[in-house]
């Protein structure tokens, strides 16, 4: 009996080495350029009322785009961090030029609350299951020990009921 | 036909109301069993027949508004704004859903082939069905108010009528426009009878769970159509608008999905209930709020609330469906308080580790999913109402917060049907997972041996990274549905002698619903591996002149032409393209660009090259207003393919689940009695 929990704890380290083995990996390596100009004409939006993000829009002859990224590449040419280049494109177009919100004031609620309800309720629906055990341990327990006081009638009722609308399989 | 267009509109309002006033009547002199001076029984019938009387009327309506689009009749204003006299047949239906009040009528429409199927089978159960029947009249009767009354599709033209009509959208001008936003609407509209269903069962405290296997293969249906509607849009907006992508996060995309999140988590949570008389509260509320969502996205695609690329109808009844949408939650509510003793479960959970628990995360994950999106489309709202700035949330938010949601959905898709029912040991689970947890590595290390990994140009790519994870996860989801098939079919091999392909069939037909499921999370998988193909795109733009060259992947374009067309919908002009792979010509392709005449909108028709390992795809753009040079954007896109042929399997899989199992024929054989035995010794 002792084996299981052994193993199981050598299998949550070996997780836990491999986890931190890939997040050390991803962590390593340089950022060019034109990766860069990349990833934030992805960031940002076109202005020309098209909806999309500045490295997508496909308008020939759009009044917004190409100026944006010529500013965007100059900006990266004169050494601006992605915060500057950001706010130099809000303080000029307005908080919609960036694709997501900020991590700052108010907008950090945005990223905040979907990770706070996703936790809120995986912890919740995790002690409610283990409370749900808990009661159908004791349950099972009493039954065990108690004499059966279900009436046969009611029982049978149930029985049948289940029998007649039942699914036919399921998973 | 515009008068008897609106009067059958208002017939079949007269009706709907009378349906949803006579069955809810007769249904309370049944429950209190008051005495009446007409029989509550003869009086829900008749209720029932003015349903099937309102589809007529409402049938009449539509074909009203199709004849109309189809005679150019002009003096009808919607007419006049949705279609011209060039317009091709086909998209002429397409008017019909083009606009606000066309759209509406569509759906009151629809609505009235699901209450009319409905309304015959009644004899299925007489009672349910009169109470579902009484709901969907419920439903019905708010369609057609806002018809009659807020947006009516027969509104004349004030002044002269015109010669010709102001055209139909040319973004709507595309075959599968014909077809996707009936399928959305199918989806849409479908949900209202399982909650009818469902809100019926529970006013009746119908006994039994009976009522979900009544609403199964509606829901299914309903589910299917909603996903084939969002997988045709996304082909729509892949191959029309011309960026490259099939998903942008629009508000109208977000709209359609919030329902199909909680619609699948509904159809897995009530597999717990059938098999285990567990979670029915929490069941009923999936379906509730699945069609409150339903009328979340229409009010959000039609009250203009959100800004999106294509909200193709906006208008003002956004106060109309607010209202609706508040009687509904009252309602569901109030039913729900009443009756909730009745919502009691049979049974608990009995340990963390479990098929049980397993659907509870998968709902969890699923409900968390739709909480994002819906928080996404409405935090610009939120925003400017707290600080009063207006924020956009675009793709960057959805593909931090949404995508490592996403994966874990699909890690519980593998997991789930790999764990018992009721409660597991280390080793059952060691057993089972030790297969899908090599093919998961074994993918890791064929990505990185083949160049897949999460570095781009040098540096780190959140995109790469999660395709990697994609990869490697579908693989070991995969391995774990084939080995559930395999195992399965192993021991039939065994016991009939037949082969492993056709002891497959037979263990597919002896419990459809289960592996027809399977068979839905394979094509979900092959979604998935599609989806993932995304961090991988690569686009080149150039000004292509005669014979000039533009190179992308493995492939060389060479322009061998650009030619001009014309027809009396639109002008077109269109470049030739010759495409060479290995010094080799493979083909020739023909991007567009068109400029309807009636709207005089242009339009890109893009040309795309597709193989199970890319996609080769070509953008005419137009000329350079200041070279006069046509430009061409060409993209080369992995793995979309994947995407249409893992629908095309989920459809398959749900057609499977949704035909009845057959029974193996169990041959009883006499137990020998013990002299007989005695004797064989």
């Amino acid at each position: 009996m002792d084996g299981a929990p052994a193993r199981f704890t050598l299998w949550m380290r070996a997780t836990q080495g491999l986890v931190l083995a890939v997040a050390v990996c991803f962590s390593l390596g340089a950022t060019d350029s034109s990766a860069r100009y990349h990833d934030l004409n992805h960031r940002l939006m076109c202005t020309c009322g098209c909806a999309q993000m500045l490295g997508e829009c496909n308008h020939v002859g759009c009044p917004s785009s190409g100026q944006e990224l010529s500013e965007l590449s100059a900006d990266i040419a004169a050494g601006m961090s992605d915060k500057e280049i950001f706010s130099a494109f809000t303080a000029k177009y307005g908080a919609t030029v960036l694709a997501a919100p900020t991590t700052e004031g108010f907008d950090l609620v945005a990223w905040i609350a979907p990770f706070a309800v996703f936790g809120a309720a995986l912890l919740g629906t995790i002690l409610l299951i283990r409370r749900w055990a808990g009661i159908a341990g004791a349950k099972a327990q009493a039954a065990a020990l108690e004499p059966v006081i279900v009436d046969p009638a009611d029982r049978e009722r149930k029985e049948k009921i289940r029998r007649e609308t039942g699914a036919d399989g399921g998973f | 036909m515009a008068a008897f267009g609106s009067f059958t509109l208002l017939i079949a309002l007269a009706l709907a109301a009378y349906n949803l006033l006579a069955g809810a009547l007769a249904l309370r002199l049944i429950a209190t069993g008051q005495p009446a001076r007409i029989s509550p029984e003869r009086l829900a019938d008749t209720a029932r027949r003015a349903g099937i009387a309102g589809f007529v009327a409402i049938t009449g309506t539509a074909f009203a508004l199709i004849w109309a689009v189809f005679t150019n009749d002009f003096s009808i204003t919607y007419i006049m704004e949705h279609s011209n006299r060039a317009l091709p047949a086909a998209y002429k239906f397409s008017a019909l859903w083009s606009g606000q009040e066309g759209s509406l009528l569509l759906w009151a429409w629809l609505l009235g082939i699901y209450g009319f199927v409905l309304r015959l089978t009644h004899k299925t159960d007489v009672k349910l069905y009169a109470y579902a029947g009484t709901i969907l009249a419920g439903i019905q009767v708010f369609f057609l108010l806002v018809l009659n009354f807020a947006a009516p599709p027969f509104a004349l033209l004030k002044g002269a009528i015109p010669d010709d009509g102001n055209g139909l959208n040319p973004l709507l001008q595309y075959p599968e426009m014909v077809i996707h936003p009936p399928m959305l609407y199918l989806g849409y509209v479908g949900f209202s009878v399982p909650f009818a269903f469902a809100l019926g069962a529970l006013m009746m405290r119908y006994p039994g769970e009976k009522w979900i296997k009544v609403t199964r293969a509606w829901t299914m249906v309903t589910w299917l159509f909603l996903t084939a509607g969002i997988f045709l849009g996304m082909h729509w907006a892949y191959a029309v608008l011309g960026w490259g992508g099939y998903w942008g996060w629009d508000p109208v995309e977000n709209a359609s999905f919030m329902p199909w999140l909680t619609g699948t988590a509904f159809l897995h949570s009530v597999m717990m209930q059938e098999k285990r008389g567990m979670m029915k509260s929490w069941n009923v509320w999936l379906i509730f709020s699945t069609f409150l969502l339903t009328m979340l996205g229409t009010l959000l695609t039609r009250a203009g609330l959100v800004s999106s690329v294509h909200a193709f109808a906006q208008s003002s009844i956004g106060t109309w469906f607010l209202v609706f949408m508040g009687i509904v939650l009252a309602v569901c509510i109030f039913t729900y308080v009443l009756q909730r003793s009745h919502l009691k479960s049979e049974h608990q959970m009995e340990s963390l580790v479990s098929r049980e628990s397993s659907f509870l995360f998968n709902n969890l994950v699923l409900l968390t999913a739709c909480f994002v999106i819906l928080w996404g489309t409405l935090f610009p709202i939120l925003s400017e109402y707290v600080v009063g700035n207006k924020v956009t949330v675009g793709a960057p938010f959805y593909n931090r917060v949404a995508i490592p949601i996403g994966l874990f959905l699909l890690f519980l898709t593998g997991v789930g049907p790999l764990l018992p029912w009721r409660a597991t040991s280390f080793r059952a689970i060691r057993r089972n997972f030790v297969l899908p947890v090599i093919a998961l590595w074994a993918t890791v290390i064929v990505c990185f041996a083949v160049g897949v990994n999460p570095w781009k140009d040098g540096a780190f790519s959140q995109g790469s990274f999660y395709a990697v994870v994609s990869f490697a996860v579908s693989a070991a989801v995969l391995t774990a549905i084939l080995s559930e098939f395999l195992r399965g079919a192993g021991v039939i091999s065994r016991q009939t002698g037949r082969n492993l392909a056709v002891a497959t069939w037979l263990l597919t037909r002896r419990n459809t619903r289960r592996y027809g499921g399977y068979i839905i999370h394979i094509g979900v998988v092959i979604v998935v591996v599609g989806l993932a193909g995304a961090a991988f795109n690569t686009s080149e733009e150039k000004e292509l002149g005669l014979h000039d060259k533009l190179l992308i992947g493995p492939y060389t374009l060479e322009c061998i032409g650009f030619t001009q067309d014309s027809n009396p919908n639109f002008n077109s002009e269109y470049a030739m393209l010759d495409v060479y792979k290995d010094g080799k010509k493979q083909f020739q392709m023909t991007p567009e660009k068109r400029v309807y005449l009636a709207s005089e909108q242009p339009q890109t028709m893009v040309a795309i090259h597709s193989l199970p390992s890319w996609d080769l795809y070509v953008v005419y753009e137009g000329t350079n207003p200041d070279t006069s040079q046509p430009i061409i954007k060409a993209f080369l896109n992995p793995l979309v393919g994947w995407i249409w042929a893992g629908l095309v399997i989920l459809i398959f899989g749900t057609f499977v689940a949704l035909v009845p199992s057959v029974r193996p024929s169990i041959a009883t054989r006499p137990v020998p009695t013990e002299p007989a035995l005695k004797g064989g010794q």
